[in-house]
């Protein structure tokens, strides 16, 4: 077992958690405001793009994440506005929107570098990695985060405050309260449509930063359809953790770890088509062991 | 109400305006001229000489449009469409290589790749069933599972080793479907077929009354006698026994051999959800919608040459055309 659990394949656990994990807190706030997000898929993809975009004229990877982070914000108001105001079904929306992002991007790759299928340029900086040398000592858990960039360190930082956010403040209060029972929070004078439009945005930019970790942290290179299920992984892991954002980053964590050792049998011998599908069967097999656990009818099909 | 008031209504041709509108900004932005672009699309889906294509282009994409549109006509979803065609698209490359099949070989492949695509999404409904694990996430996950099991198949114990590339050997000259006109392949009538009983089925018989009637509400068509989970079963046996056979239709109407990969580039799948969900399942609708979108993507290829638009664009097109119908008219609305 220690041959196995190896720095490296820790560090790659760590590294292939991190956009899961952005997006399903993203999906965990969504659903707690009563928006059932499946546009992660999208949102993840449009943020890696701008990402690699930004990066590129600005040789910066700061630029890059900003990019991201400002690029899945406002594709994201299709679905902010799109299930309040114009009062459309979330699953059709984030169906559409899922498309759209696959074909915007790779449009916009044709468009702007003349390329299709991946774009990599020397000019492309990666995010850069925090280097802790006193947690390499410590096993395990310190091999994983030795060496991550600040998103990743971002990412669990954010598991925490958005727990407190939504279990120990009002804010997190009323935001329950319009996901429950809208009907009550709008007699107390919560305004439902704002708190779901706001959440949607803010809660976007997590995705966008998942994006950009994608395309710039264990990489810098921009393929086409590059999220590859990350989102919809995310969605399962919300479900999974019961819409708990500590909760849904331990399902994170099982999906991640299971990313990395697909990727490490793939070292030793293994063909990548079967690793590749490691995460899409644990998490299948996770949802069948939980199915006691979850409440019925919670998602419509 | 008549089945092309449905799609040609005001709203759908203002949500095309719209895309088109959108698209053609798109494609000033990147520096073309979008008027030379869409006559191009035009031109390239419609003239006489480019029909053929076009029909050759509809084949799957209405097959995968008619996959999809079944279960949403109950109110499921299935985005398992990939997998399942190509479960179907294997199962139908390699029926013919085995030495039972003879005269019947393209026909018992056909079968056997609709029997094997309708088992794999029954899954789906079956996890639904026993596991509670909702289908439009069980159905995607079980088709990336099946497209990695399929590619690591077909790159290595099924491979044609006397070619280099990731693909099944050909199958014999008889186990092939007869070509009609130019590209167009009798896999046409095959889903032409398809087509028309599942219209006939959801207009005259009780199993598409009961599916329309979990449409609009499950529990009370459950209350009516309907029996869901078998009924969630059946219809997703359906959907993916289309899948399947639009895989084996397009192995053994033009590739002549599984290809890794060849089956999902032209992303028929989503391109087939999309039409379906614009007529919220209605399948004369959805038929309509996915003949379009057919003809949208194969001018798409004259603009590409023509101009230096890339053909993407028509996805985009696509989307745009759902977004802008989901929200002014809450399109697929279902009952809560």
């Amino acid at each position: 077992m220690t041959d196995f659990l190896t720095p490296f394949l820790m560090q790659s656990a760590v590294q292939a958690i991190t956009p899961i994990l952005l997006a399903s807190l993203a999906g965990v706030l969504c659903g707690r405001v009563g928006v059932f997000n499946i546009a992660l898929e999208g949102q993840m993809l449009i943020g890696a793009f701008a990402a690699v975009v930004g990066c590129y004229f600005a040789h910066s990877a700061a630029v890059g994440v900003l990019a991201a982070i400002v690029a899945t914000i406002a594709f994201s108001l299709i679905l902010a506005y799109g299930a309040t105001v114009f009062r459309g079904d979330s699953v059709v929306i984030c169906i559409g929107m899922n498309l759209l992002a696959s074909g915007l991007t790779a449009y916009l790759l044709r468009a702007m570098f003349d390329v299709s299928g991946t774009f990599s340029d020397p000019s492309l900086v990666g995010i850069s990695r925090i280097r802790v040398p006193a947690l390499q000592v410590i096993p395990i858990l310190g091999w994983g985060f030795a060496r991550q960039t600040a998103i990743t360190w971002g990412a669990w930082v954010l598991v925490v405050l958005i727990a407190l956010l939504l279990f120990k403040t009002p804010v997190g209060l009323r935001l329950r309260g319009v996901g429950e029972q809208p009907d009550a929070a709008e007699t107390l004078g919560v305004d439902m449509r704002r708190y779901r439009v706001v959440t949607v945005l803010a809660s976007s930019a997590l995705v966008g930063l998942a994006g950009a970790q994608l395309s710039l942290g264990a990489v810098t290179v921009f393929a086409e359809d590059m999220t590859a299920g990350r989102g919809w992984i995310a969605v399962v892991a919300v479900m999974l953790g019961r819409g708990h954002p500590v909760y849904s980053a331990a399902a994170c964590a099982l999906f991640g770890f299971a990313d990395a050792v697909g990727l490490r049998l793939q070292g030793q011998g293994l063909p990548n088509q079967l690793t590749d599908i490691a995460p899409y069967v644990v998490t299948l097999a996770a949802l069948a062991l939980s199915h006691r656990k979850r409440a019925r009818v919670a998602v419509p099909t | 109400m008549s089945a092309v008031a449905r799609l040609c209504p005001p709203p759908a041709l203002v949500a095309i305006v719209v895309a088109v509108v959108v698209g053609g900004a798109l494609v000033l932005v990147s520096g073309a001229n979008p008027i030379q672009a869409y006559a191009a699309i035009v031109e390239g889906a419609l003239a006489p000489d480019n029909l053929p294509n076009t029909l050759n282009w509809a084949t799957p994409l209405v097959g995968m449009t008619l996959a999809a549109a079944i279960p949403l006509r109950g109110g499921m979803i299935n985005l398992g469409g990939d997998g399942q065609m190509v479960v179907g698209g294997l199962v139908g490359a390699i029926t013919p290589l085995l030495p039972v099949a003879g005269p019947l070989a393209a026909t018992l492949a056909l079968i056997a790749a609709s029997l094997a695509g309708g088992f794999y999404a029954a899954l789906a409904a079956w996890g639904q069933i026993r596991f509670a694990i909702p289908m439009l996430i069980s159905s995607l996950l079980l088709s990336y599972t099946a497209v990695g099991i399929v590619s690591y198949l077909v790159r290595f114990p099924l491979r044609d080793t006397t070619t280099g590339l990731p693909q099944t050997a050909l199958v014999p000259v008889a186990a092939r479907l007869p070509t009609l006109a130019g590209p167009v392949n009798a896999g046409m009538l095959v889903i032409a077929a398809v087509a028309a009983l599942v219209i006939v089925i959801d207009r005259r018989a009780v199993i598409g009354y009961e599916l329309r009637m979990r449409g609009l509400n499950a529990r009370f068509a459950g209350y009516g006698g309907v029996r869901l989970d078998r009924q969630a079963l059946g219809a997703m046996f359906a959907s993916g026994a289309i899948a399947g056979l639009v895989g084996a239709i397009v192995v053994l109407g033009g590739q002549f051999r599984f290809i890794d990969g060849a089956l999902l580039t032209p992303a028929y799948t989503w391109s087939g959800l999309m039409a379906a969900l614009l007529a919220g399942g209605e399948p004369v609708g959805a038929i309509a919608a996915g003949l379009f979108f057919a003809a949208l993507q194969t001018g798409g290829f004259a603009m590409q040459r023509e101009s230096s638009v890339p053909r993407v664009l028509t996805l985009v097109l696509q989307a745009i055309v759902i977004l802008f119908l989901a929200m002014r008219h809450g399109l697929g609305k279902r009952s809560s």
